[in-house]
């Protein structure tokens, strides 16, 4: 894996918005078909560094090269699907219109089908398993499955990283473990590099050998083992903090300080909780 | 009704319903009937001020509608769109009822440019109807791909790179220019009906993006056609005609939609 160049090179990143430091030198790089988390809570910076990633925001330090050259130069590499998706259900636009607007909606004139747009938004379709509902309404779908057609909009241009921000939120479990399984099966078939922001990793554990896990703008990255561990973790959030494994899934938990708890218990008892 | 002097009428009165259609067709999906109804609104201070100072109705209208379209595209950057577009909605209408104030004697000829005249279209005001509604045409199917997922999904538009901003002003503009060619038939305060009947009742029939669009020009040429018909049978307001069947096309398709839907089972499982 390391003879090959990487997709995506983060290095030292570092971001201000609105004069406030929202990311601090951030590195990390991603090969073909790698899956890697990017793991925080909400106002950590998991937004503004795929914001960075899409050349929509330009950083104050630090690079990111995205096949080798900056963001903004490579757009057709990447393929992003946000977390809010939301059609309106009078849109006049099949879930088929919708991939084939991915694959040339920049250009101008109709969007008339041939034989060879027709085949690109069949392949993406299949891909994600659409092909049942891709001559329905779009903005009639579920959300997952507008999520799905979200997803073959973005790899209809056959990019080499595709970027999901929060897709886990707001899916039921089946419907999540599907959206896994997919994830899985990109990186696998197709040697796709995908990056995935979440605030919990664990229905990512199957599917995911990069973490990023991001605290207050600050970076711990690598494989998971290497990140997840008291130790690193502790580190990052600057406060001392457990790590259980139990059934194959992974809890970060703040330990309790020392002289306090028995402070603190009673303050909660007192308060009934 | 196909006389000599009725026929600029159904040339023009065709040419403006396709645009109308058109252009309309971006205005239901982009949620803007507000503002296509404010915007045309410009042509009321737009022909008093034409009157006043004894220039032609069309310059007054697009120095008034163009100015309405900047301000709205302030008004998107600053927020609260809807609460500014019924300000300036007023504002025109203010500024109207101050111009005409200042002149009666030709008042008719304005009330005639905002409701509609059937005979009103000479030779003279036919050629820049067509010359207007034929660049709208061109403007908007050249653009059509990128302003429809713009329309649609205005993240995803961006990361293609096309650009909101862009999308929204020459939309604006092409609103605008629609406005002006209606004027001599429908009048503008009636072209919202054929700017937003016809493409609603559209695309709640059709879930297809071109035939659906095809519907809204079929839908929009069915309406002032009949419309002219009638007026010329009745004598009634040609307005009064595009109001009602415009009123009466979307009623219908939403009532089908809504019973078409409620023939299906509401939720679907299935894995995804």
């Amino acid at each position: 894996m390391t003879n090959q160049s990487p997709i995506l090179a983060v290095a030292d990143l570092s971001v201000d918005l609105g004069g406030r430091s929202i990311l601090r030198d951030v590195s990390f790089d991603l090969y073909p078909g790698q899956l890697c988390a990017l793991i925080g809570e909400n106002g950590a910076g998991k937004t503004t560094l795929l914001r960075t990633l899409l050349g929509l925001i330009t950083q104050r330090a630090g690079t990111v090269l995205i096949g080798g050259a900056p963001a903004r130069e490579h757009r057709e590499l990447v393929g992003y699907v946000p977390q809010k998706i939301n059609f309106d259900p009078d849109l006049p636009l099949r879930t088929r219109d919708l991939v084939r607007l991915g694959l040339d909606g920049q250009r101008l004139g109709l969007p008339f089908f041939n034989g060879r747009t027709r085949y690109a938004v069949d392949q993406a379709l299949q891909a994600v398993g659409a092909e049942d509902f891709a001559d329905q309404r779009v903005g009639e779908l579920s959300g997952g499955q507008q999520q799905r057609a979200v997803i073959a909009h973005a790899l209809v241009r056959k990019p080499r990283l595709l970027i999901l921000d929060e897709p886990l939120a707001n899916l039921d479990f089946g419907s999540a473990n599907a959206l896994v399984d997919l994830l899985g099966r990109l990186i696998v078939q197709q040697k796709m590099t995908v990056l995935v922001t979440a605030h919990d990793m664990n229905p990512l554990i199957p599917v995911m050998d990069r973490l990023v896990y991001l605290v207050d703008g600050r970076a711990a990255t690598g494989t998971v083992a290497e990140v997840v561990q008291a130790e690193v973790l502790s580190k990052l959030y600057g406060y001392p903090v457990s790590i259980l494994h139990h059934g194959g899934r992974i809890l970060v938990l703040p330990d309790a300080p020392e002289n306090a708890d028995v402070a603190n218990m009673n303050r909660c008892a007192g308060h009934g909780v | 009704m196909f006389s000599s002097f009725m026929i600029n009428t159904w040339i023009a009165g065709t040419a403006i319903a396709l645009v109308a259609a058109l252009v309309g067709y971006f205005v239901v999906i982009r949620h803007s009937a507000f503002a296509a109804h404010a915007l045309p609104l410009g042509a009321f201070p737009g022909a008093a001020a034409a009157n006043l100072l004894g220039v032609n109705p069309f310059v007054g209208l697009l120095v008034f509608v163009g100015m309405g379209v900047l301000l709205l595209r302030q008004l998107a950057r600053i927020g609260r769109r809807d609460v500014g577009t019924g300000l300036l909605l007023v504002l025109f209408l203010g500024v109207g009822a101050l111009f005409l104030s200042m002149t009666s004697e030709y008042a008719p000829e304005v009330f005639s440019l905002l409701f509609g005249e059937m005979l009103g279209v000479s030779d003279a005001d036919l050629w820049p109807i067509l010359g207007i509604c034929a660049l709208v045409s061109v403007v908007m199917i050249t653009i059509f791909r990128p302003l429809l997922l713009d329309s649609s999904f205005p993240d995803l538009a961006a990361l293609q790179g096309i650009s909101a901003a862009r999308m929204d002003l020459i939309f604006l503009s092409l609103l605008a220019l629609v406005t002006a060619s209606a004027l001599p038939v429908v009048g503008a305060f009636l072209v919202f009906t054929l700017l937003v009947g016809p493409p609603a009742a559209a695309q709640s029939l059709s879930i297809h993006p071109l035939r659906s669009l095809l519907l809204a020009v079929i839908f929009a040429e069915s309406s002032i056609w009949s419309a002219i018909a009638l007026s010329y049978w009745t004598n009634w307001p040609i307005g009064f005609f595009v109001g009602m069947l415009g009123a009466g096309l979307f009623t219908l398709a939403r009532s089908y939609r809504h019973w078409s839907q409620r023939q299906r089972p509401a939720v679907q499982v299935s894995s995804l």
